[in-house]
């Protein structure tokens, strides 16, 4: 058995009317989410969507100022003491002690955890060999890079083996091998049954690992669903192409204006057409026609269901705001993703 | 096992009431790693009172007379009770924790809520220890000894520690309060230099303007220096003693109380 599934199940979250204010600013405007019992939420949001005030409230370092928020059936208000040692949290940025080893790190959180020493040590070691910090689990963390503090971060996090992972923001401003680690390791503690309770600015993060989505926006829930679901609000496949020289971008732009099949989505920045596939294969054919007749070379067709970067700018009715580095970010990864 | 407890789940014992103590080992423990690990900062900030010990001694002590005493004798009872506060970095320390998101990680966690800060409290007495054994070094180099008997030597220098205990609560509070690590280190010293210097540490209070001599009489470095200089140098002490360790109570209490107030509401 490896060291992280020797667990309990996983506990479930429950969240209703849950208000919190700083200031005159509104964080949370009564927000109500379910994270089932041992499945992946993600709540999706730019900067200042009131992401981290609400985990930092079930994480009980935070009292809202209205609504409830219940852990495995527990108030986080009343019975702060009883969820803490459910709950196993990885904030925003690395709380690892720089002038501690990563062992001493983890031995240390674990202590704390209430875990005799001894079983500190062996739960300490289990998880170094996990994250792949075995070769420098007695350097200090200080010489760590990004990645590992990340990785050392989380395994401080699993050290008592919670039965709900929070997760702030896991994979901010890490490179893409890291993320893809760390996106595993998550994968597979939902699959052993943990309830994973995660953050993100990344659509696809949130695509990649979530059973559902909640997506926050400015203190309120903008939508929630499966992610299959929140691509299905925005109807059904599309064309999508790409033209990436001015002159050719133009050209297709009024070819696919042609084809018949109502009016493209033009993004001349990235050279990129979308287009309602009403008909399936038979719109894209039509398309390609129109291309054809009107001689003009496309770098990429194909036919694809929306991304939930669309989903997600159409839900938040995006564009008055400023796009902010979340947007840049989530653009970034996701026409990595497309350009397959 | 059936591993598979179903819900709802029965929460794990929350931290039992003797974890205080050993939550608090751990985070000592955690503490006094790092103080070793940063030698350099320990160095500096002994040298300052050691550097006390010799200008004082050397550019003030031909100029200022102690009643019936060298000055050396007069002036070391007060350099010890002010290397555990000059020295201490309690308030940039909590306030670093705090910068760098290691107190969330302690509040999420199943463990007594006091034990951050009474572990701090109790690593930085413990690093007092390393400076008064070196400003007892300078000092015994410079001429002061000890005139009154290993008990109440030992007693003086408990009571240093003591009062350098009591003024960590102080430190822990105003490094929450401030939470930049910076203003915290030069926040923290504004009190201390107005009960250092206005205090019986390097000058009797005689010398004082009446005015002053109603504060300095009475506030908790003068009563807490003239109790040490009594204890290693023989002299009626009761009063004085008693007047202190009200003092140090009070500060343990009102500022213990304080901070782990702010800890729980940070």
């Amino acid at each position: 058995m490896s060291g992280l599934s020797h667990r309990p199940a996983g506990v479930a979250v429950e969240v209703r009317g849950l208000a919190k204010s700083f200031g005159a600013t509104r964080a949370l405007a009564g927000v109500d989410l379910d994270a089932e019992p041992g499945r992946v939420l993600a709540l999706l949001g730019p900067n200042g969507a009131g992401k981290t005030t609400l985990v930092r409230i079930i994480a009980t370092l935070l009292r809202p100022d209205g609504g409830s928020a219940h852990v495995g059936g527990l108030d986080v208000v009343a019975d702060g003491a009883a969820v803490r040692p459910l709950i196993g949290l990885t904030g925003q940025f690395a709380a690892i002690d720089d002038l501690l080893t990563g062992r001493e790190n983890l031995e240390m959180v674990g202590q704390l955890c209430q875990l005799r020493r001894a079983q500190a040590r062996r739960r300490a070691a289990g998880l170094l060999a996990q994250v792949s910090l075995e070769d420098a689990a007695d350097r200090l963390a200080r010489t760590y890079s990004g990645g590992m503090r990340r990785r050392l971060d989380l395994a401080a996090s699993l050290i008592a083996g919670p039965p709900l992972l929070v997760l702030d923001e896991p994979t901010t401003g890490l490179d893409p091998r890291t993320r893809a680690d760390l996106w595993t390791m998550i994968a597979n503690l939902a699959a052993d049954g943990t309830t994973v309770l995660l953050t993100t600015q990344y659509l696809e993060e949130a695509d990649r690992l979530a059973h559902r989505v909640v997506v926050l926006d400015r203190g309120n829930i903008a939508a929630e669903g499966t992610p299959a679901e929140l691509k299905a609000r925005l109807g059904g496949t599309v064309v999508e192409l790409h033209a990436r020289t001015p002159g050719s971008f133009s050209e297709a732009l009024a070819a696919v204006q042609m084809a018949g099949a109502g009016s493209p989505a033009a993004d001349p920045d990235r050279g990129r057409i979308t287009l309602p596939a009403s008909d399936g294969t038979r719109t894209l054919r039509a398309v390609l026609d129109q291309l054809d007749a009107a001689r003009v070379t496309v770098d990429d067709i194909g036919l694809r269901q929306p991304s939930l970067d669309e989903v997600f700018l159409d839900l938040t009715g995006k564009g008055a705001d400023a796009p902010g580095p979340a947007l840049a970010g989530s653009r970034g990864s996701h026409a990595g993703r497309r350009s397959r | 096992m059936s591993a598979a407890t179903q819900p709802p789940v029965r929460a794990p014992r929350p931290a039992a009431r003797w974890a205080v103590l050993a939550d608090t080992a751990v985070i000592t423990r955690r503490n006094l790693k790092r103080i070793i690990r940063t030698p350099r900062l320990l160095a500096v900030s002994s040298i300052q009172p050691v550097l006390f010990v010799l200008l004082f001694r050397y550019v003030f002590g031909g100029a200022i007379h102690a009643k019936g005493t060298s000055y050396i004798d007069y002036l070391l009872p007060g350099i010890l009770v002010t290397a555990t506060l000059f020295g201490a970095t309690t308030s940039v320390a909590m306030a670093a924790d705090l910068a760098s998101g290691m107190i969330d990680r302690f509040r999420s966690l199943p463990m007594a809520r006091t034990a951050v800060l009474a572990g701090r409290c109790v690593a930085d007495v413990t690093r007092s220890i390393i400076v008064i054994a070196l400003v007892l070094a300078v000092g015994t180099l410079t001429g002061f000894r000890f005139g009154n008997g290993v008990l109440p030597a030992l007693a003086a220098i408990g009571i240093v520690l003591g009062f350098g205990f009591a003024f960590t609560w102080l430190y822990a509070l105003v490094g929450m309060l401030v939470a930049d690590p910076e203003t915290a280190q030069l926040a923290a010293f504004i009190p201390v230099f107005l009960l250092v210097f206005a205090s019986s540490v390097f000058v009797p209070i005689s010398t004082m303007p009446g005015w002053l001599q109603a504060f300095a009489k009475h506030q908790p470095v003068t009563v807490t220096v003239n109790t040490v200089r009594a204890l290693a140098e023989g002299g009626g002490i009761t009063h004085q003693a008693w007047q202190s360790g009200c003092w140090i109570a009070a500060f343990i209490v009102v500022f213990g109380a304080l901070s782990v107030a702010r800890y729980r509401a940070t």
